[in-house]
């Protein structure tokens, strides 16, 4: 039964892996190194169709003329920035998936970090507060009721 | 200090709810252009086969408003829209047309079937001029001003609400 769950389990794992890439044996260039560049490049870019996936992942046309671009702009001779710089100028910023860190996008950027900020100055504020509460001195009562019970205590054998 | 402990979650979850709110009313698959406001991307294309003009190109653009649509014979919402294309173009308006990765035998018999509105028809094989324009899905359809500046840009098949509302206004301030 639980051998049965672990491999249900391995099962769903192999299929969260990403799978492969869209990518056909034709559209890769002989260059290895190019070839490498290409593909961190494509991996950056988003498919305008699908919009979630990179162009290196999609099957969309626009993908696949997309990753074309991309290899005939580094036969060319451009750089990555330059590649990037050339789909923005059409696309806008949105087709890099990792926005750049820019004024608009510092609140993205910087707002995870903000609010952790925020967490751990509550944690500090409150567990100080929980140590400054129990340094209170005992009440007369509860320091005879205390006493009481540590007499129980040791009066059994 | 103990009632901020209620109120500071309860406002950053109003906050957080009207920034949600808002992007409920915003449509995802429509980006904006990268190119609006900007001056239409230089190309020349080739003609379709048999119909009487000579492509359709950069320097054909601006003299006066006009619209540069894109489509295709195997786009179904372009079958959709292309009555509302063939009803500006009556109204006078000129519109331009690029096809966009087709046959051209397709494409001049969709012409033929449904109406031929457009003044100038560039055929973009390859759709590489899809590409310097930001185009993403056709149809999709560019408002040019008389400079030759793309001014607005709309996604889709267009509707006779964004005629009345968009389109057709925004043609109308620029003849000023």
């Amino acid at each position: 039964m639980s051998r049965r769950l672990v491999l249900a389990f391995l099962l769903a794992l192999a299929m969260a892996l990403p799978v492969h890439a869209a990518l056909t044996s034709d559209e890769l260039l002989q260059d290895p190194v190019l070839e490498a560049r290409a593909r961190a490049i494509g991996k950056e870019l988003r498919c305008l169709v699908c919009q979630n996936q990179s162009i290196d992942d999609s099957d969309a046309d626009l993908a696949r003329d997309l990753r074309h671009l991309v290899r005939e702009r580094l036969l060319a001779g451009d750089s990555d920035a330059e590649i990037r710089e050339f789909m923005v100028e059409r696309y806008g910023e949105f087709v890099l998936l990792k926005p750049p860190v820019t004024m608009g996008t510092l609140l993205l950027w910087g707002g995870p970090f903000v609010v952790l900020a925020i967490g751990g100055a509550l944690i500090v504020l409150s567990l100080r507060r929980r140590r400054a509460a129990s340094t209170t001195a005992l009440t007369p009562d509860e320091e005879s009721r205390l006493a009481e019970l540590l007499d129980e205590g040791t009066g059994r054998p | 200090m103990r009632r901020l402990l209620f109120v500071v979650p309860a406002l950053v979850f109003v906050a957080i709810a009207g920034f949600l709110a808002i992007g409920l009313t915003r449509d995802p698959s429509t980006l904006p252009s990268a190119l609006l406001d900007r001056p239409a991307p230089d190309f020349a294309l080739p003609p379709l086969p048999g119909r009487d003009d000579a492509g359709f190109a950069r320097a054909d653009l601006g003299g006066g408003p006009m619209l540069v649509n894109f489509f295709a014979s195997w786009c179904v919402p372009c079958r959709i829209e292309h009555p509302i294309i063939n009803r500006l173009a009556e109204a006078g308006v000129t519109v331009h047309g690029i096809n966009y990765k087709d046959k051209p035998e397709d494409a001049l018999a969709w012409l033929a079937e449904l109406g031929d509105p457009f003044a100038r028809v560039g055929r973009d094989q390859d759709g590489r001029v899809g590409i310097d324009w930001g185009v993403y899905g056709v149809p999709e359809t560019y408002v040019i001003d008389a400079d030759g500046t793309i001014v607005h840009k709309h996604v889709g098949p267009l509707q006779p609400r964004d005629l009345e509302r968009t389109i057709l206004p925004l043609l109308e301030s620029l003849k000023r």
